[in-house]
């Protein structure tokens, strides 16, 4: 890696943490400040001015707002963002003890998402206008277009009730073997991985497609090699960049998904944990699992755009 | 001395091209599936086969029979009937919604096209933070803040879509910005608002349709999640997302009070991006988080 291409990574690293600080301000701003007093909510319209103050100063609302954002942004910085005002809990705990779940069923299903979706989009792009081409181009049109808790609902109807090749509505994770674990997590690892496959094969079809149209392509084909060879030998390496950049974007897709995907299967991962927590307006634990959530979506979106700069051939050599 | 003559000008031929001209199999049946679910919408109080409270004797999670049609929900009320009722919030919500983010994101953007310097840096910073939250999040937390009342879902909604439309009619309006006939307009001294009005925004709806076909996909979507999660239209009324919810106990005997408000959004979902792709300057791309 040459400096120009290590000053453009930088930049775009810092261009993320900056993000990720402006993100921060919009989720306090619209959780702790926007909505009106709290302490106000709490104790209803006839309280007392001396109740209300007593319940302020209780809830820590007596200080400014630009003074209690810089508070809460200290805490979940030190990896303490505060009391659940709900279960009387340290938020910090309770995330702890739902991460590993969640983090288990991404690295999964990423594991069996990317090779999937990288084998159909190349032999896609390869079969380019077959039949095989148009409908698993138009399967995944479909199953990006409807909303994620379809896919999960079409996907248990199928393979569970249907097919049987499943256990329908596994609510326990067992981890008592690895064939238990890979069989009580399967249906939704096949649901959360169709959405990211049918997004990222997409994504692969249309990058190499883009560099099938290049004149270096034509010159390969005048030359007389094969479909094959030309797709696997010749554009497959000039597409590494752009696919690198098309699977950390569709990874950040498992984010999105992830959140219905654990409600509907009512597994205990922290999206399930921040739904809970918006049902019952647990504002301490929203915020914190808000910025846990943005910090792997700017995460991957960051890793992106860095795949993008160093697969950059016209960088390397400046 | 007569006047100089115009040399005649090629008058247009009087045939009309059909507005369904060029369009596809495909997205003529889209426009129509779309078409008659719009009027369902429309009409939803009087095409309800039973009163939509009615507990029917027959018990729940009852199959398709010639009594209820898309069978019983989980109290034994008459599915067909939910599903009609869930149209009009189904469709409404997310109409409105798009509507406004597309208004408001229109808005900025030409303003900030025209405008340029420091307002131009301003909003588009501003806004490219809303983009670096993933849409579901966004609108979770906004509905942690607010609660989830028609009008704040509506609200909410238009907040997670503004900032991608805006993005567009910036790009179009900085490009049609840079144009000799917008610096005539100027040189007439024509003000800002007029400028966006009169000599920008008629340049760009084609574009501005097309995306607000691909937003109000997006729209629907994000509702219907919502919904599924409970955050979203509340009990007694019900969106297609609420009914799938309700009735996923169903799930594990396939039965059909589950399917049915399922394949209806995937119905309306699949149909209105039938009719985006036949829509001129249409573009296709995905969705974030």
């Amino acid at each position: 890696m040459n400096r120009t291409v290590a000053r453009l990574v930088a930049n775009r690293i810092a261009v993320g943490l900056l993000s990720l600080l402006a993100v921060s301000l919009v989720v306090f701003a619209i959780t702790a400040v926007l909505p009106g007093d709290a302490a106000q909510e709490k104790l209803g319209q006839d309280a007392t001015p001396e109740a209300l103050a007593a319940m302020r100063k209780e809830m820590g609302l007596d200080t400014p707002a630009p003074e209690r954002y810089v508070q809460w942004l200290g805490g979940v910085l030190r990896g303490d963002p505060g009391i659940s005002p709900v279960t009387g809990g340290s938020v910090g705990e309770m995330i702890a003890s739902r991460l590993p779940a969640s983090l288990l069923l991404a690295a999964l299903t990423a594991a069996f998402s990317v090779p999937i979706a990288l084998a159909l989009g190349i032999l896609c792009a390869l079969w380019r206008g077959s039949a095989f081409d148009r409908f698993v181009s138009m399967t995944s049109v479909a199953v990006v277009s409807v909303p994620e808790f379809l896919v999960a609902t079409l996907a248990v109807l199928v393979f569970a009730v249907q097919l049987k090749w499943l256990p329908a509505l596994s609510y326990t994770i067992d981890s008592s073997s690895t064939v238990d674990l890979l069989r009580s997590l399967a249906m939704p690892i096949v649901s959360l991985g169709s959405v990211i496959i049918a997004q990222m094969l997409r994504m692969t079809r249309a990058a190499l497609i883009d560099q099938l149209r290049e004149p270096y392509i034509e010159m390969v084909r005048l030359k007389g090699a094969s479909p094959a060879r030309t797709v696997l030998a010749h554009a497959l390496p000039n597409a590494v960049g752009p696919i690198a950049n098309a699977i950390a974007l569709s990874l950040s897709y498992l984010l999105g998904g992830v959140i219905i995907i654990e409600v509907i299967f009512n597994y205990p991962g922290i999206a399930k944990l921040m739904v809970d927590a918006v049902t019952q307006r647990d504002m301490p634990l929203v915020q914190a699992c808000a910025m846990i959530f943005c910090a792997a979506y700017l995460v991957f979106v960051t890793l992106a755009d860095v795949c993008g700069i160093v697969a950059n051939p016209r960088l390397r050599n400046q | 001395m007569s006047a100089p003559t115009m040399p005649a000008l090629p008058v247009p031929s009087p045939r009309r091209r059909g507005v369904l001209a060029g369009w596809s199999w495909a997205g003529k049946l889209g426009l129509a599936v779309l078409t008659v679910l719009v009027l369902v919408a429309l009409f939803a109080p009087w095409l309800q086969s039973h009163d939509i409270g009615e507990m029917s004797s027959a018990g729940v999670f009852q199959p398709m029979s010639a009594e209820h049609w898309l069978g019983t929900d989980y109290l034994g009320r008459d599915m067909l009937t939910r599903v009609v009722a869930g149209t009009p919030y189904t469709l409404g919500v997310a109409f409105a919604a798009t509507l406004l983010a597309c208004g408001f994101g229109a808005m900025l953007g030409l303003l900030a096209a025209v405008s340029g310097g420091w307002l131009d840096a301003a909003l588009s910073r501003a806004l490219d933070t809303l983009v670096s939250i993933p849409s579901k999040l966004l609108a979770l937390v906004i509905i942690a803040g607010f609660g989830s009342q028609i009008a704040l879902l509506v609200a909410t909604a238009a907040i997670v879509y503004t900032p991608g439309c805006y993005r567009i009619v910036r790009s179009l309006a900085v490009n049609i910005n840079a144009m000799d006939y917008i610096v005539v307009a100027r040189a007439r001294g024509e003000s800002r608002g007029y400028i966006m009005r009169r000599e920008i925004l008629p340049n760009i709806w084609g574009p501005l349709l097309a995306d607000m076909g691909l937003r109000f996909v997006y729209a629907l979507r994000l509702l219907a999640s919502l919904s599924f999660l409970g955050l979203g239209v509340q009990p007694p009324m019900a969106d297609w997302g609420s009914l799938v919810r309700e009735n996923l106990g169903a799930l594990p005997m396939g039965g059909v009070s589950v399917v049915a408000p399922a394949l209806a959004i995937a119905v309306l979902t699949i149909a209105v991006n039938l009719v985006i792709d036949n829509l001129p300057y249409a573009r296709s791309d995905g969705e974030k988080g």
